[in-house]
């Protein structure tokens, strides 16, 4: 019986809107579909916000992994409200986050006005946008990582030690390779998390088409036009690479769990 | 290489884990550290290999004091009880660890690495499992694999913590062996800890048992077990029987009795020290231990008696032979035939 | 089997230094960085959101909860959080309990399938709902004739909201429930007790911060929700706003401060969210799944 309710709301929920986006795209067809993808302006948006998305993932995971480290293996005072602060990210809510970065990065802003003077834009640009999937995106590299520093055995290290490795040796051939699959997943989380972001883009975007305009807000805008065609093969184009990128982080654990024993 | 540990004292905040140890290895050697877990035999291993570092005293590794040296440059190998081995490298990827992170001056080749890790396989008995993961062995199997590795970078000397703490019975049995075969052909100076006194005496050349952060007694198998020292090796290794006795102008009084046996303790109370099993039982006698049965059970070939010693209800425990009658409230003279006796503090 | 083999080269420093940290420097470097980091990046933001809302003063800030419109979004926002907490509340409840303690084919399958909002981008989880209730579809004109409104309305804002919402307390208490398996509601069975019994006086007192846990998040997520909202609710003012939404309308006409006061009391919600997340972990940390990111 319970499994009839859970079924029932999961249909009614997610399935059967999800269906009927999968639906609309496929009476499209593959020349529809084409046809749209490559609309320049398509196109376009599709690059900006995988191309961003993909070096704020890059960006998170260095840093993210820093974090982490700093989080698991030191001990300084406020770590605890750092550690807290971290998942700042899911709990404000994008639109806050938008209009607050906007605020920092514009020309009168906080760091704005200091990178002005530079000849550096940010607001209103793909530099924009990516910050704000930094913001975004951290907490997913932190909190899949974290975990996963938290076990490494301290015999690891020693081992590595009593074999001749220096520090830097150990860190970089012994245990940053272990925590390949959780980084390699908090990568993939994050990178997904940041091509769907939209709420906390917008505002600092500036969304000039063809230069900072990113594919869920070209939703909206064909939305807003009635191009119900349009918007649904965008999203389909999306929801395709987005359920790739699941299936690789599937991937990734199972060859992880096959391979050294353990999963993310 | 010989290694000599000299006036070794650690804390750990202000927690003392060593006190004032000293101790000569010989090159060549395979030394077992014994003892129950906090006695500080594991603190002694680490120190050696300096992943832990002496508040006080020094650490010789030949006529180099090695003290200072950071466990990088004092070229150990170590095996650890849960193998650490390098879970996303292959097995001759771990072998060969040691030597690909050495400073391009002194490292082999890519060929020679491969070379003399898969060399060391076969020592080790893994010829053919190269390519494995840690993940896909054995315990046993990876015990092997952190031995093989510990020993790839030509070690001055090999230390072992636990290495069979991990393992099932009947494999700890094995490896014990083998491990015993690969130091009699390598002869690499190895010191081993362990809780496990069997192990520790079928083992070692010899044994160096802990208690407390001390040093108790530093003797070949034979000595610790047949002329124990201390109280705590009396009742550490072995089976041992206590008796509170007197001792007066150099008799040893049980009660109002002397039994006969000479001792040269300081006169007053004393604890008497002997293995059950090595007592000669003695019909009626002036100069002996005689005690009640209180409880009798068979152990393999041998009968266990427990006795009650006079008034003060002490019990011994002996070994008679099997066929002895003896009975429940029967009554039981015998003597130590080895004893040693230890002044009470 | 001794190979003569090159010793490594002695090493200039006679400091003894232990295996398993960095030096000094190095640590002091990384967590240089790391809040540097985290500091510009994650805290400017939000002290930010303060710092504007106040910058004509605490008058003007408190004026702009004195506008209609202001006063309408929140009574939506905590209106439709209302709903769409409690209805995944009940049913995270259920999915947790039927896939920890049943055994069935195509479990796994069933909890990738709740997990699924989670990679769909918050547009077209709005969109979806648009392309199912909009004029166009084969639902639409019926629901016109009948004169129910989903889109641009209130319901469209609450099923939107649900979606995204749809996982978080399920996946809070799925490794929860699983953890602790079947043993204990079976001691509960087997003196007597019957099936909602055992669920309420067993079960859910084993889960129940973990429950608290996820109902948080949720809670969080859907009064803060942005775009799948702002896709479905046609934003009429005073009537379709939520908070977020009225917050970018207050933004896009350049009334800063009133935009930002109403994005405080959201990052306010978001700060009380963070505390109360994190003394639960401090606090029954063992009694909560430990899980990864959302």
């Amino acid at each position: 019986m319970t499994l009839g309710f859970t079924l029932a709301y999961l249909t009614l929920i997610v399935l059967i809107p999800l269906t009927g986006l999968v639906w609309r795209s496929a009476s499209l067809g593959w020349g529809g579909m084409w046809h749209v993808a490559t609309d320049a302006r398509t196109l376009n948006a599709l690059k900006i916000s995988f191309g961003t998305s993909l070096i704020a993932a890059l960006i998170n995971v260095v840093f993210g992994v820093i974090v982490a480290w700093v989080l698991v293996r030191y001990r300084f005072p406020g770590r605890r409200i750092i550690d807290a602060i971290v998942d700042l990210p899911f709990a404000l809510p994008t639109a806050v986050a938008g209009i607050a970065l906007t605020a920092l990065y514009s020309k009168n802003g906080w760091i704005g006005r200091w990178l002005d003077p530079l000849g550096i834009k940010v607001a209103f640009t793909p530099v924009g946008i990516t910050i704000a999937l930094i913001f975004i995106g951290l907490p997913f590299v932190v909190r899949t990582v974290q975990p996963v520093m938290e076990e490494i055995r301290k015999e690891v290290e020693e081992a590595a030690a009593t074999l001749g490795a220096t520090r830097f040796q150990t860190i970089s051939r012994v245990l940053l390779p272990g925590l390949t699959p959780a980084i390699l997943t908090g990568f993939a989380l994050a990178f997904a998390r940041a091509v769907g972001e939209y709420g906390s883009v917008i505002f600092i975007a500036g969304n000039l088409p063809y230069i900072s305009e990113i594919a869920p807000l070209l939703i909206v805008i064909r939305l807003e036009e009635f191009d119900y065609t349009g918007a649904t093969a965008i999203a389909a184009i999306m929801l395709l690479i987005s359920f790739t990128m699941l299936f690789v982080i599937n991937l990734i654990q199972a060859w992880s769990r096959r391979r050294y024993g353990y999963a993310t | 290489m010989d290694v000599r540990v000299s006036g070794v004292r650690k804390e750990f905040d202000r927690f003392p884990a060593l006190h004032d140890v000293s101790l000569d290895i010989n090159s060549g050697e395979l030394i077992a550290l014994l003892g129950p877990s906090g006695s500080g035999k594991t603190t002694l291993l680490r120190l050696i290999a300096g992943l832990e570092t002496p508040t006080e005293g020094k650490v010789f590794f030949g006529d180099e004091d090695a003290s200072l040296k950071s466990v990088q440059e004092r070229n150990v190998g170590f095996v650890f009880q849960h193998y650490a081995l390098f879970r996303h490298m292959t097995v001759i990827d771990n072998v060969g660890f040691g030597l690909k992170v050495r400073p391009s001056a002194s490292r082999p080749s890519n060929e020679e690495i491969r070379r003399r890790s898969s060399e060391l396989l076969d020592f080790v008995q893994l010829g053919g499992l190269e390519k494995r993961y840690p993940a896909q062995l054995s315990g046993g199997q990876r015990q092997r694999v952190a031995l093989a590795r510990a020993m790839a970078i030509e070690p001055r000397v090999l230390l072992l913590d636990e290495p069979f703490g991990a393992l099932d019975a009947k494999v700890r049995k094995e490896l014990r062996r083998w491990l015993r075969e690969i130091h009699d052909k390598t002869m690499h100076t190895t010191v081993f800890v362990t809780h496990d006194q069997d192990e520790a005496l079928e083992l070692a050349d010899r044994v160096v048992v802990m208690s407390q952060g001390k040093i108790e007694q530093i003797g070949t198998p034979d000595q610790v077990y047949d002329t124990p020292n201390s109280p705590f090796v009396y009742g550490f290794i072995g089976e041992s029987s206590s008796l509170t006795v007197r001792i007066d102008n150099g008799e040893v009084w049980l009660a109002d009795r002397t039994l006969g046996l000479k001792s040269d303790a300081p006169d007053g109370n004393a604890t008497l020290y002997f293995r059950p099993h090595d007592v000669e039982l003695i019909d009626g006698c002036g100069g002996c231990i005689a005690g009640t049965v209180i409880a009798s059970r068979r152990v393999g070939a041998t009968r266990r008696v427990e006795l009650e010693i006079g008034g003060a209800a002490e019990r011994v425990e002996i070994e008679i032979p099997a066929d002895h009658p003896a009975r429940e409230k029967s009554r039981i003279a015998f003597r130590p035939k080895h004893w040693r006796v230890f002044p009470q503090a | 089997m001794r190979h003569e083999l090159p010793q490594p080269p002695e090493a200039a420093s006679n400091v003894w230094h232990p295996a398993t940290t960095e030096s000094r420097t190095a640590r002091f470097i990384l967590v240089g960085v790391a809040l540097v980091f985290l500091g510009l990046f994650l805290l400017l933001p939000l002290i930010a959101v303060f710092f504007e809302a106040f910058r004509k003063g605490p008058a003007a800030y408190f004026a702009a909860f004195a506008d209609h419109d202001a006063l309408a979004a929140i009574r939506l926002t905590l209106l439709v959080a209302a709903i769409a907490v409690p209805l995944n509340l009940v049913f995270g409840v259920v999915a947790a309990w039927t896939i920890a303690k049943f055994e069935f084919k195509g479990k796994a399958f069933l909890t990738t399938l709740i997990d699924l909002p989670f990679s769909v981008s918050p547009v077209i989880s709005g969109l979806v709902y648009v392309l199912l209730f909009s004029t166009h579809s084969a639902l639409g004109p019926w629901l016109k004739s009948q004169g129910i409104e989903i889109l641009f309305a209130v319901p469209g804002i609450v099923l939107a909201t649900v979606f995204v919402t749809f996982p978080f307390v399920a996946r809070e208490l799925i490794p929860l429930m699983q953890e602790q398996g079947t043993t204990d509601e079976e001691a509960a069975l087997s003196l007597g007790a019957n099936g909602w019994q055992t669920f309420w006086h067993v079960t859910l007192p084993n889960i129940k911060w973990g429950l608290l846990y996820g109902v948080l998040l949720c809670n969080a997520r859907a009064m803060g929700e942005f775009g799948a909202v702002s896709v479905v609710s046609g934003h009429i003012r005073g009537l379709t706003n939520t908070m977020p939404l009225q917050v970018e309308i207050l933004y896009n006409e350049f009334n800063t401060v009133a935009a930002f006061a109403v994005a405080s009391l959201l990052a306010l919600l978001a700060l009380v969210t963070l505390v109360l997340k994190t003394l639960l972990e401090l606090r029954y940390g063992a009694e909560l799944a430990a899980n990864g990111g959302h």
